[in-house]
C-alpha cells in the first residue's frame, strides 16, 4: 500500500460514493415523506441504464410499453373518478397527461432512429421514459394505502422490487449492457488517471446535491415536501395535498434513479439485476443517517464507497461482508444515542 | 365406419408397440428452462439429432424437463427408472442435479451419463458412482491447458482473480495445485463477484506483485470487468481466462480490451480451424455441420456437444451390451454398464473417450484447444 494507490482506491470509492448518496437522498426523501422504504431505487437505476443501452443499440426499449401500461391504469382510475365527479376537462388531462403522453414517446422513440441521435437526446428520452413511472407507480400502489403501516407499505415495496426485476428480465434479457463513455478525454493528475465519466459522475452529483438544497430551501413545492416530511397532518391541514407531496417525491426519486443508471452505464456492466445491489448500499447510506438526516446519508454514502474500495484491496473475498456489516454498530450507535419514539399505532 | 377403422388401427399400433419390447429406452433429464437454460437448451436440440437405432436396436428418447431444480432432476430420474424403466439416463445439465441423481442411478441400478462439468460427478469412484459417466471437460484439463501455455511463455509469476463463489473457489484450488507443481509462482489471489460494480481495488492488489502474467477464474459477461479495469490501470501483460467467456456476449461486452485474451475451450466450438491432423477434428466437425442443419449457422455450443457425446457413448457401448442380454432387463442395463466402463477410443465432439474402471470420463489433452481473442473474435492458437 503506497500513496499512489491509496489515491486511486479513494478516487474509486468517491465515484462510487457519489452514486450511493444520490440514491441515499432519494430514499431518506422518500421515506420522509411517504414513510415508504424504497426498495425498488435500485431498478430505476438498471431501468435507466438498460433503457439507454436498448436505444443505443437501435432496439425499441421495452420500457416505453411498460409506461404505456402503467398510465393506460392510472387514467381509467383517475379518468373515471374524474367523470364520476363530472369533470370533463380534468378527465381530459389525466387522458392527455398519462395515456396521450406515453404514446406519443413511444411513437417518437419508434419512429426516430434513435441509435443515431445525439447522446444527450438519447439521455434526455431515457429520462423521459423511465422518470413518469415513479409518480405512476406512486399513484397506483402507494396512494390507495399511503396511510398504512410502515410494514406494509414496506411489504408492497419488496413486492414491486421482485416485480420490476422479473420485468427487467423480460425487457432486457439476462446478458448485461455497457454505454459508450459521454467523451473519451481523461486527466492525468500525478499517479491518478481521472476518466472523463468520472468527473461527470461526480459533477453531476454536486449540482444534484446542490439542485435539491435550492429546491427544498427556495420552492414552494420544496416546502411542502419538508413540511409533510416534518408533520404530514399539520402539512394537510395547512393544504398541502400528500397526493401531491407523494407524487413529486416519487418522480424525484425515480429521475434520481434512473439519472445514476445513466451515469455509472459507461463504468460498468449493468445487468437487469445489478440495481439492487446498488440501491442497498445507497440504503445503508441512508441507515447511517437515521433515513432522516440529508448532510449524514451523503456522508455515509462516501463512507461507504471508500469502505468498499479499500475492502476490495485489503480482503476481496470479504468486500461485501465488510460493507453491510457496517450496519451494525452504525444501528447500535443510533439506537443507544438516540431517544426512541414510537411512531406507529 | 371411418372412425371405427382408425380407432382399430390406433390398437393395433398400440398393441404392436408394447409386443416390441426389445427396443432400447433412454430417459433424459436437462434443464430446458430456468437458469441453465442456456446450456439446456442445446443439449435438448441435439438429443433430436441423436441415432434411432443402435446394434439394430430401436431407441426411443423421454425427455424430461428439470426446470434447473435438483429436486425436480431426482423426482424425472425416479419416474424415469421407475414408471418408464429405462435402461439408461442421460442427464442432468447442472452439476448439483447430477450429483442428486447419482443415489437414483445406484439404487435403480441403471447407468447414467451426466452433462455436467464438476469432476466430484464421477470421483472418488465408489459403489455408487460405478453407475455414473460424464462427458464434459473436467475444470483440472481446462486449467492445465493454461499452465501448460504460461510455462512455455515463461510466466514464472501470476496473479489470479475468481469469482468469490464456488466457480472461482474450484479454479484457485485446480489452479494453484497445478502451478505449484510446475513451479509458477501464484503472487496475488482475488475474489470479486459477479455483480461487482467496480474491481479497481482488486485490480491494483493484483498489478501491486508485478505478476507475468492475470488469470480470471469467472464465467460470462461479469468476467470482462476485471479485464477492463486492469487496462484501463496500464496492464499491459498477458490475461488469461477460463471457458466460461467463450460467448459473444463476452466479446460484445468486452471491445477492445479484450484483445489478445488467452483461453482454453473444447475442440467442438473451434471445429472449423482445427487443422486437418487433429484427433478430435472429424467427429467435431459432423457434429456442428449435423447441428447447424438442424438449427442454423452459428447456433452450435459446447453443452449441446456434451449430449451428443452421450450419444457416442451409447452407440460405443450398446452394441457390446446386446451380446450379454435383451433391452428392458436389470442384466442389459448392468452389462451396458460393464460395456461403457470399457468404451476406448471413442471419438466424439468433445475429446476422445476411453474409460476405466477408475476413471468415467476418460477424456485427455485432446479435448482441449487454446484460443486467442484476435481482431474481436476467436482464432486458433498455433
Amino acid at each position: 500500500m503506497d500513496m499512489a494507490i491509496a489515491l486511486i482506491l479513494s478516487q474509486d470509492g468517491i465515484t462510487n460514493g457519489a452514486i450511493y448518496a444520490l440514491l441515499a437522498l432519494a430514499l431518506v426523501l422518500v421515506f420522509a415523506v411517504t414513510r415508504v422504504i424504497f426498495i425498488q431505487q435500485g431498478e430505476f437505476v438498471a431501468y435507466g441504464a438498460l433503457t439507454l443501452a436498448m436505444m443505443q443499440s437501435g432496439v425499441l426499449p421495452a420500457t416505453v410499453w411498460m409506461l404505456v401500461v402503467m398510465g393506460a391504469l392510472v387514467t381509467v382510475l383517475d379518468g373515471g373518478l374524474a367523470l364520476k365527479a363530472g369533470q370533463g376537462r380534468r378527465a381530459a388531462s389525466v387522458a392527455g397527461w398519462n395515456l396521450g403522453y406515453p404514446l406519443a414517446l413511444a411513437a417518437a422513440v419508434g419512429g426516430l432512429a434513435v441509435n443515431e441521435l445525439p447522446l444527450a437526446v438519447q439521455v434526455l428520452l431515457t429520462l423521459a421514459i423511465v422518470v413518469p413511472m415513479g409518480p405512476m407507480m406512486y399513484r397506483l400502489m402507494y396512494q390507495p394505502i399511503a396511510s398504512a403501516p410502515v410494514l406494509v407499505l414496506l411489504i408492497v415495496s419488496v413486492a414491486l422490487h421482485i416485480a420490476m426485476v422479473g420485468l427487467g428480465l423480460l425487457f432486457f434479457g439476462a446478458e448485461g449492457q455497457r454505454t459508450p463513455a459521454f467523451s473519451e478525454f481523461s486527466l492525468e493528475l500525478g499517479p491518478l488517471m481521472v476518466s472523463a465519466q468520472t468527473l461527470w459522475v461526480l459533477m453531476v452529483s454536486v449540482l444534484l446535491i446542490v439542485a435539491l438544497y435550492q429546491f427544498f430551501e427556495r420552492t414552494l413545492y420544496g416546502k411542502a415536501l419538508r413540511a409533510t416530511a416534518i408533520n404530514r397532518v399539520g402539512a394537510q391541514l395547512m393544504g398541502i395535498s400528500p397526493t401531491l407531496a407523494g407524487k413529486l417525491t416519487f418522480f424525484l426519486a425515480a429521475f434520481i434513479g434512473a439519472l445514476s443508471g445513466v451515469l455509472i452505464a459507461p463504468i460498468t456492466t449493468i445487468y437487469y439485476d445489478t440495481g439492487f445491489l446498488i440501491g442497498l448500499k445507497g440504503f445503508v447510506a441512508a441507515i447511517i443517517g437515521g433515513l432522516a438526516s440529508y448532510p449524514l446519508a451523503a456522508m455515509g454514502a462516501i463512507a461507504v464507497g471508500l469502505l468498499e474500495s479499500f475492502a476490495s484491496f485489503w480482503a476481496s473475498a470479504y468486500k461485501e461482508v465488510i460493507v453491510f456489516t457496517l450496519i451494525i454498530p452504525v444501528l447500535l450507535w443510533r439506537s443507544l444515542c438516540s431517544h426512541h419514539v414510537e411512531e406507529e399505532e | 365406419m371411418k372412425l371405427h377403422n382408425t380407432l382399430l388401427a390406433a390398437l393395433g399400433l398400440a398393441l404392436a408397440a408394447t409386443a416390441a419390447h426389445a427396443e432400447i429406452k433412454v430417459g433424459v433429464v436437462l434443464s430446458a428452462t430456468g437458469p441453465a437454460a442456456s446450456l439446456g437448451i442445446p443439449e435438448k436440440n441435439t438429443i433430436a439429432l441423436l441415432p434411432t437405432t443402435i446394434g439394430g436396436e430401436k431407441v426411443s428418447y423421454i425427455v424430461l424437463d428439470d426446470a434447473s431444480d435438483t429436486t425436480t432432476a431426482v423426482k424425472n430420474a425416479r419416474k424415469l427408472t421407475v414408471e418408464d424403466r429405462v435402461d439408461v439416463i442421460i442427464g442432468s445439465t447442472t452439476s448439483p442435479a447430477s450429483l442428486a441423481m447419482v443415489d437414483v442411478a445406484a439404487e435403480t441400478k441403471t447407468p447414467m451419463i451426466s452433462m455436467a462439468a464438476s469432476a466430484r460427478i464421477v470421483a472418488p469412484m465408489d459403489d455408487k458412482k460405478r453407475w455414473v459417466f460424464k462427458t464434459p471437460q473436467n475444470d483440472q484439463q481446462m486449467a492445465s491447458a493454461i499452465i501448460e501455455h504460461m510455462g512455455a511463455n515463461n510466466v514464472r509469476k501470476v496473479s489470479f482473480i475468481g469469482f468469490a463463489n464456488a466457480y472461482g473457489e474450484g479454479w484457485y484450488e485446480q489452479f494453484r495445485k497445478l502451478a505449484e507443481a510446475k513451479g509458477i509462482e501464484v503472487a496475488a489471489s482475488e475474489r470479486f463477484n459477479p455483480t461487482d460494480t467496480s474491481v479497481t481495488g482488486q485490480a491494483l492488489k493484483l498489478m501491486s506483485v508485478k505478476p507475468d502474467a492475470v488469470f480470471i477464474a469467472g464465467s460470462g459477461t461479469p468476467s470482462a470487468l476485471p479485464q477492463k479495469t486492469l487496462r484501463e490501470r496500464g496492464y499491459k501483460g498477458p490475461i488469461y481466462q477460463t471457458h466460461g467467456v467463450a460467448n459473444n456476449d463476452f466479446l460484445r461486452i468486452c471491445g477492445k480490451d479484450c484483445e489478445g485474451t488467452l483461453l482454453p475451450v473444447g475442440p467442438v466450438q473451434m471445429a472449423r480451424s482445427l487443422p486437418d491432423s487433429h484427433p478430435v477434428k472429424a467427429s467435431a466437425l459432423a457434429y456442428v455441420e449435423k447441428y447447424e442443419a438442424a438449427n442454423g449457422a452459428g447456433s452450435v455450443s459446447s453443452f449441446g456437444a456434451y449430449a451428443w457425446d452421450a450419444g457416442v457413448l451409447l452407440q460405443a457401448a450398446v452394441p457390446n451390451a446386446l451380446k450379454a442380454a435383451k433391452p428392458g432387463t436389470a442384466e442389459f442395463r448392468s452389462a451396458l454398464r460393464d460395456a461403457l466402463e470399457g468404451v476406448k477410443e471413442a471419438a466424439g465432439a468433445t475429446g476422445i473417450y476411453s474409460m476405466s474402471a477408475e476413471d468415467h470420463l476418460g477424456l485427455d489433452d485432446r479435448s482441449r484447444v487454446m484460443i486467442e481473442i484476435r481482431n474481436g473474435t476467436w482464432s486458433l492458437l498455433k
